[in-house]
């Protein structure tokens, strides 16, 4: 048999351990560990599986779940293990940057820029938009007193082409190479002319797997939020997050097409010899430059606007007190949706257009400035007047405003051409960008994650740990990033292994020694969530209410049961959950209770999910075969799919009313905590609300938290 | 921009970099070094980029400081426990509301108009004076080839200038796109195969600046940089006139030479260029050239990279 036909283009070579083989060097070991670690954690993973029996339960229970509720917890699983390998890579550039300031330091120029690859394709792909996306399907649905999404297995299909191409990337380890492009991509570079082999294939694939469940997923949450509302629900009387949700969606299903009509054109350059970016025979790079950005944008709002979504559901919160202006934030965040489809040139206003059209997306991004200044100016009054408690949470959206707003000044000073035409593509946009992303997203999704854990779990995590998790985290990031505007303004550029200038030392220095805060404050985090597993009786808070929330997710128990709610909720008011506690009609029993229906689970979504996989991989490495076979199997489950009928199981009335009935009476039966217990283990998520205690009486000011 | 609101803008980033800095002991601010950037301009369109991030950095500080300041207050009297009123309702005031829309869009009209004015005078294209210096730059991997269409002579990573005459440079690739900057003497803009871009500058003062591109083209990315030399005006003539007696000619067949990627480790000096060299490398790109016209000066299409397997070391 002809090896080609069955293998396409992988040799033993391809292998990574080869190259360790045939040119054994530090940076080859590395990239050999770093495929090692992959494997041995797939093998580790499926002996772990088989030992303990959990095949069944993982396919039964979770993969061919359709529950919003499990598909948002895997969506963010995906997130941790991807977030896992990119902040590990991270580390490993800073080190070679030191490092090689006096010699070529450890890593190959080739390693590293297959390491600033993956580590922005995934940190964007695969661990902020999954994290946002797990969140926004877990939360939002509870928040407008839902059952389901409106497609719940469409939702789990977005979730296995997310994780179809969180796997591909996964495999570039092992086998093959990665694209050297940058996360961006940018032809010609990554055309087949300058850059043969699968590298950029990788891209390509595992980008549009991912950039198509971004699709699926913004229409499917933009229709669950017009069409799921429970009574009385109106949309201003949507808790903030979800109306984020709303324009995150939005921003999704305008926002992805770009992409994804840009990786499939790159694809036919690559593949099928069109000539889209091509330099030669009409292609212009400058079309994907556009394309590009016209998705990469919105991209970033569909990144921030969630967490800012979170920010306003923890800061009033933990002030205890409503939002400061509610309709206002609506309109920002309506704003800033819709402007953030009018600023892509900025992405390259070295291009060489006029002036004036320059300037014209520059006062446009300026213009952005105006509804995010507004939002937390807003958070900031919302705590005057409160009673803030200083919990994790609440931690993280602090250094959230204070650092938040440098990177604004940095960004506002990107928009000007003339800035931006002495800092574009150095540092300095590199530290803009973390700016806004580390503090703004993945603290507002690691904020997110002490918060709504205890719903999700039923028990609280760790406090003291959360706490010292972030005082690793946050100033972590100001070593690591801050050094970088300086770098950057100093012109160093970005993408680059090696300088050779001693002015840049002491500034690499201390971001290296900020790279190993932010290690610490992830070491940190994952002892947390072991210490609170393990301590789980401890900080059981099943009643669902551990920190006298707000919103409808709140009213019931934790973990939610299947179907949500018991009866649809009849909303009458912002904050509904709080106003019936503070009516004292909380934890009432319906008057009746009906049969529940809710999805089947089915084999659908992993089945796809796994063809996809295999598609793409097929045509990664033009094993034509599979990829052919995958793509037919794909319409295959399909089709199989469309002749069901019977996808819908009855809960009957009697399960729902005695589990429903259990919870009520548990939890009328629990005295609520106060604020000051609530880091104890008296909290059993039974809220005594804050606003019922004495206005005038003295309140302790340290809240007890639990010791390791 | 005029030599006031140079100093100005110079002043306000210190004390920006200092704010920055403050908390980061051990680290001296004074004589510091800037490392050849934009922050040590050598000419006014550099010096006017430095002035204006000054300008922009001090306006925003009018919503940055009250953060800054407000934040830390609030967090004090609101906190669990702390003096200030508990109003759990609490959610509106027109006041504050007008406050805090209405000084976030006067700053914007502030800085969108110091952003206009500057992105027309800053525009690249705009020339900065009669008789300007045309150079024309091919961008290839790894290094930069310059040809003085009127001097007659080429160079490879060195930019020869003469101190205080206007300098238009024409862009153009051979190969993938690159962006081309002298941070000391000017902003930053693409060379595209196929396409030509233009940057304006001028150097009012004499010395080395390092120029560079900064966007990723692979292996060599790192090290591609090449010295811009500032020389008197009669300094510039006899340079030009030495490359005239000393260097090699550059031809069609030199040019091909140049297209496989490598690092260049010296300058290079050519005496003499094809006329026309640069139009011929855009024209390369042209759809159907080769097929149609057939022009016999020209040098084949650019080698692909050699993938993975091709070091900067050994392509030197």
């Amino acid at each position: 048999m002809n090896w080609e036909l069955i293998f396409g283009q992988i040799k033993w070579t391809s292998f990574v351990f080869a190259g360790m083989i045939e040119n054994p060097s530090l940076s080859e070991a590395i990239a050999s560990g770093a495929g090692s670690i992959a494997v041995l954690g797939a093998l580790a993973t499926v002996i772990l599986l088989t030992v303990k029996g959990w095949w069944v339960p993982l396919w039964r229970d979770w993969l061919t779940s359709v529950d919003h509720k499990k598909v948002g917890i895997m969506y963010i699983a995906i997130a941790l293990v991807m977030f896992a390998r990119a902040v590990i890579e991270a580390a490993l550039m800073r080190a070679q940057q030191l490092a090689a300031t006096e010699g070529a330091g450890f890593l190959s120029a080739d390693h590293f820029g297959q390491l600033f690859s993956t580590h922005g394709t995934i940190m964007i792909f695969f661990v902020a938009m999954p994290f946002i996306t797990g969140l926004m399907n877990y939360v939002m649905p509870l928040q407008i007193g839902a059952r389901d999404v409106s497609f719940p297995l469409l939702n789990a299909i977005s979730l296995m082409l997310t994780m179809a191409g969180a796997i591909l990337i996964m495999v570039s380890l092992v086998v093959g190479q990665f694209s050297t492009g940058g996360w961006s991509a940018y032809p010609p570079f990554t055309g087949i002319d300058f850059s043969p082999g699968e590298g950029v294939d990788y891209w390509i694939w595992a980008v549009s797997l991912g950039s198509i469940g971004s699709t699926l997923t913004g229409l499917n949450l933009a229709v669950t939020i017009y069409k799921k509302r429970c009574p009385g629900m109106s949309l201003f009387r949507m808790p903030l997050f979800t109306w984020t949700t709303l324009c995150t969606s939005i921003l999704m299903i305008f926002a992805m097409a770009p992409l994804t009509a840009a990786t499939v054109m790159l694809a036919l350059d690559r593949y099928a010899g069109f000539h889209f970016f091509t330099n030669g025979d009409g292609g212009n790079m400058m079309n994907y430059a556009n394309l590009f950005w016209l998705f990469g944008h919105p991209e970033v709002y569909i990144l921030i606007l969630p967490a800012f979504g979170v920010w306003s559901e923890v800061v009033a919160t933990f002030s205890s007190k409503r939002i400061y202006g509610y309709t206002s934030l609506v309109y920002a965040t309506m704003c800033i949706a819709v402007l953030s489809f009018a600023v892509w040139l900025h992405h390259f206003f070295t291009m060489g257009q006029s002036a004036n059209v320059n300037a014209i997306f520059g006062i446009a991004t300026m213009i952005i400035g105006v509804p995010t200044g507004v939002k937390v100016y807003d958070w900031l009054l919302t705590m005057v007047g409160g009673r803030i408690r200083f919990s994790t949470p609440m931690l993280y959206h602090i250094n959230f405003l204070l650092t938040f707003i440098l990177g604004g000044m940095t960004g506002v000073l990107l928009a000007n051409p003339g800035v931006d035409f002495q800092v574009h593509n150095t540092l300095f946009l590199v530290a803009h960008f973390h700016n806004m992303i580390i503090p703004g997203v993945l603290f507002g999704m690691f904020a997110a994650v002490q918060f709504w854990f205890p719903k999700v779990f039923g028990f609280r995590l760790h406090e003291g740990l959360g706490r010292a998790s972030f005082w690793c985290f946050a100033p972590g990031f100001l070593l690591a990033f801050f050094p970088l505007y300086w770098l950057g303004m100093m012109g160093a550029t970005r993408r680059t292994y090696m300088w050779s200038n001693p002015d840049y030392v002491p500034w690499l220095a201390l971001a290296m020694l900020g790279a190993g805060l932010i290690l610490a404050g992830f070491a940190l985090m994952v002892t947390q969530i072991v210490v609170s597993v393990r301590q789980r009786a401890q900080l059981a808070a099943p009643l669902g209410d551990p920190w006298d929330g707000r919103a409808l997710e709140w009213s019931i128990p934790s973990p939610p049961p299947a179907w949500n709610f018991a009866v649809l909720p009849n909303v009458s008011s912002q904050d509904p959950f709080y106003e019936a506690k503070k009516a004292g009609i909380a934890y009432r029993s319906p008057a009746a209770y009906e049969d529940i229906e809710v999805p089947r689970n089915t084999a659908t979504a992993p089945l796809i999910g796994l063809f996809a996989c295999a598609w793409a991989f097929g045509l990664v490495w033009h094993i034509w075969w599979l990829a052919i076979a995958s793509f037919v199997l794909i319409w295959v489950v399909v089709i199989a799919r469309s002749f069901a009928t019977d996808t819908e199981e009855t809960i009957p009335a009697a399960t729902v009313k005695a589990a429903n009935e259990a919870f009520l009476a548990a939890a009328r039966a629990t005295p609520g905590v106060t604020r000051d217990r609530e880091m104890t283990s008296d909290n059993k998520g039974r809220a005594h609300p804050e606003a019922l205690e004495g206005r005038a009486g003295t309140i302790a000011s340290g809240t007890a938290v639990e010791a390791l | 921009m005029t030599r006031n609101s140079r100093k100005g803008g110079s002043v306000t980033l210190r004390g920006i970099v200092g704010l920055l800095a403050i908390g980061i002991p051990g680290i001296a601010l004074p004589g510091m070094a800037y490392a050849g950037s934009f922050l040590e301009p050598a000419g006014p369109i550099a010096s006017a980029q430095l002035s204006h991030f000054g300008v922009i950095s001090a306006l925003m500080l009018i919503v940055i400081v009250p953060m800054f300041v407000v934040l830390p207050i609030v967090l004090w009297r609101y906190r669990r426990g702390g003096t200030g009123a508990y109003r759990p309702d609490w959610e509106f005031n027109w006041g504050l509301e007008l406050l805090i829309w209405g000084v976030p869009v006067a700053l914007v009209v502030a800085l969108g108009t110091a952003l206009w004015r500057q992105t027309i005078t800053g525009d690249p294209y705009r020339a900065l004076g009669p008789d300007p210096l045309v150079v024309e730059v091919v961008a290839l991997d790894w290094k930069f080839l310059f040809l003085y269409p009127e001097q007659g002579v080429a160079t490879l990573d060195l930019l020869a200038l003469p101190e205080g005459r206007p300098v238009t440079v024409k862009l153009t690739s051979g190969t993938v796109m690159q962006s081309f900057i002298i941070p000391q003497l000017a902003g930053q803009i693409y060379a595209m195969a196929g396409m030509q871009t233009q940057l304006n500058l001028l150097a009012d003062k004499t010395g080395d600046f390092t120029g560079r591109n900064t966007q990723y083209n692979g292996l060599g990315f790192a090290t591609q940089s090449f010295t811009t030399r500032v020389m008197s005006p009669d300094a510039f003539e006899g340079w030009v006139a030495t490359t005239k007696a000393q260097g090699t000619a550059l031809d069609a067949a030199g040019y091909a030479k140049l297209l496989p990627p490598a690092v260049v480790n010296e300058p290079v000096l050519y005496s003499q260029f094809t006329p026309g060299l640069f139009n011929q490398v855009m024209a390369s790109f042209a759809p159907g050239m080769f097929q149609h016209h057939g022009h016999a000066a020209m040098p084949a299409p650019p080698a692909p990279h050699q993938g993975h397997d091709h070091t900067p070391e050994a392509a030197q």
